[in-house]
């Protein structure tokens, strides 16, 4: 087989990469440009809402850049996860700025749009069928918490991105796919050594992060039969043994093993040398399928809706006695809510972080100082809409609460107006489950236009 | 008696998926890493993060000098209760960690 040569511009779109080493792999003839537009590594408002974690005109910036190199090269243009979370909408999104863009620069192309949202009633009926089957950890399912969910998809694997290919478009613009898959698709296709195909699509995923020099984002991998050769595009970044290998532990659970649809890769028995000072060869790493063809799925729902106050204190009694304050202003707050509301405290979530003690690591938290301030971040947390209403009752007793009845009404540091923050709806990740298909397109389906 | 993170390279954790947790400890060089591997038990490292001994999974991997940990979260990213959801300032505790 002929190598096949895939560049990566970056670890995402969005995040930026260096345009002169974007050009320098386009000099270096690639046959495919991947990039990721996503991932859950921001949490779950983006899946549970259905946008993009980055602006617009970011997306658009770099997509432009990208639009121009791939009608040099003349190559794909593959992208995956599409608007952070992969949902059809922000597939759609991606197709919009695309076709902006194309005007733009007056471009005519041929899209394929690989779509990875899930019915809730096909959900249930895998389910029912025993075809769902769940990961270590996994939040409880069930039919009510389908019901529940705001968006699910399916991870798209190499299979996938492949039939998007086959198509001849120019640009691919893929839902949710795991990272690698837009990497691996086409050396797959080509005959590359599969356990190496993965192998080197977990090493560029991230783009130049498996180098010297991350922030220039560009890297180009060529594979062949025995293995893959990952090198940097920018002038300023180089691979070394070490940067290469240790991307492999990187956001990973399991440093050797990758599930990915279909099969999981092993890189147990891997080498990696350095060719030349930016070149990493790398090979021994395999591919080993499974009996059944399954993707993971993704679900967020609402969790509720959210309203936050932050108040600070800096009376030394008070931040001497955080704690005890909390205690009995939640205590307090939980009665009058009761009392004037009508609420029971089972409806709502009231809690209070100690900026400046243990905000961060909470009960983990060993260490004891003694801060001349503190913040205290009050989030409520309802089922229904009522959050603003409570924020608003706690407002004053927040501003004004004393440590004892024996002393004047203290009054603390608002530090803004409104004192109170709507966070609107908040989402929870509600599934680690696999899908179990008969066929790898069977939770797929692939659009094409021309324009 | 000095700290884990005087002792090696770099100690960093960071989420793995919605999940997981992953922390890897880069001992910098052999004798280091043989002298973590063998004094840094699963013990210390559970009861630190709080979590039970059976839930925590240990990965030696010589050629790097790295010895990487990973465990479920208790609370899933971005729940309401999650304090910090690429959880990579729990790396601190380890570092802070006598040694």
């Amino acid at each position: 087989m002929i190598p096949i040569k895939v560049l990566v511009p970056s670890g995402v779109l969005g995040l930026g990469f260096d345009l002169e080493a974007l050009n320098h792999g386009i000099k270096n003839n690639p046959d495919i440009i991947s990039i990721d537009g996503g991932s859950t590594d921001s949490g779950p408002f983006s899946l549970g809402s259905g946008t993009s974690k980055y602006s617009r005109s970011a997306i658009k910036a770099e997509w432009k850049s990208l639009m121009i190199a791939r009608e040099k090269a003349n190559v794909p243009l593959v992208i995956g996860s599409c608007g952070t979370c992969g949902t059809n909408g922000m597939v759609d999104w991606m197709e919009n700025i695309t076709i902006e863009l194309a005007e733009e620069l007056d471009q005519h192309l041929k899209i394929a749009k690989l779509y990875c949202d899930q019915e809730k009633s096909y959900i249930k009926e895998s389910y029912k069928l025993n075809k769902i089957l769940s990961l270590n950890p996994a939040p409880k399912l069930n039919n009510t918490v389908i019901d529940e969910m705001t968006n699910i998809v399916a991870l798209a694997g190499a299979e996938q991105i492949q039939e998007c290919i086959n198509t001849g478009a120019d640009i691919i613009l893929a839902g949710r796919t795991t990272d690698t898959a837009i990497i691996s698709a086409l050396p797959l296709m080509k005959g590359a050594n599969p356990g190496s195909s993965w192998h080197g699509a977990k090493i560029a995923e991230c783009g130049a992060l498996c180098s010297t020099n991350p922030t220039t984002g560009v890297v180009m991998v060529e594979f062949d039969k025995a293995g893959f050769t990952v090198e940097p595009m920018s002038k300023n970044a180089f691979c070394t043994s070490e940067t290469v290998a240790a991307h492999m532990l990187y956001e990973n659970a399991d440093p050797y093993i990758l599930h990915e649809p279909g099969g999981y890769m092993d890189v147990t028995y891997s080498n990696y040398y350095n060719i030349d000072k930016k070149k990493v060869r790398v090979e021994g790493a395999t591919w080993n399928s499974s009996k059944n063809y399954c993707v993971k799925l993704e679900g967020a729902r609402v969790s509720g809706y959210q309203t936050s106050l932050l108040v600070l204190l800096r009376d030394n009694n008070y931040v001497k006695n955080i704690k005890k304050w909390t205690n009995k202003l939640s205590k307090f707050l939980k009665k009058e809510i009761n009392k004037r509301m009508d609420i029971a405290s089972s409806e709502y979530s009231l809690e209070f972080r100690h900026i400046g003690l243990n905000s961060i690591l909470g009960e983990l938290e060993k260490k004891q100082g003694s801060p001349v301030e503190v913040g205290v971040l009050c989030l409520i947390t309802s089922k229904n809409k009522i959050s603003t209403e409570l924020a608003k009752l706690i407002n004053p007793f927040l501003l004004h609460f004393p440590l004892s009845i024996y002393e004047e009404l203290p009054t603390f540091a608002f530090p803004f107006s409104p004192v109170h923050s709507d966070r609107g709806c908040v989402y929870e990740f509600a599934m680690n489950h696999i899908l179990e298909l008969d066929d790898p397109m069977d939770a797929f389906q692939i659009k094409i236009s021309e324009i | 008696m000095s700290t884990l993170g005087e002792k090696v390279k770099k100690i960093r954790s960071k989420n793995a998926g919605p999940f997981w947790i992953t922390i890897d400890v880069f001992c910098g060089d052999k004798k280091v890493y043989k002298d973590v591997c063998n004094k840094l038990k699963n013990s210390k490292i559970s009861s630190l993060f709080m979590i039970s001994e059976q839930d925590l999974k240990r990965f030696e991997i010589e050629n790097l000098n790295v010895i990487k940990f990973s465990f479920p979260r208790k609370i899933i990213q971005g729940d309401i209760f999650d304090r910090d959801m690429h959880g990579a300032q729990l790396a601190v505790l380890l570092s802070e960690m006598k040694f």
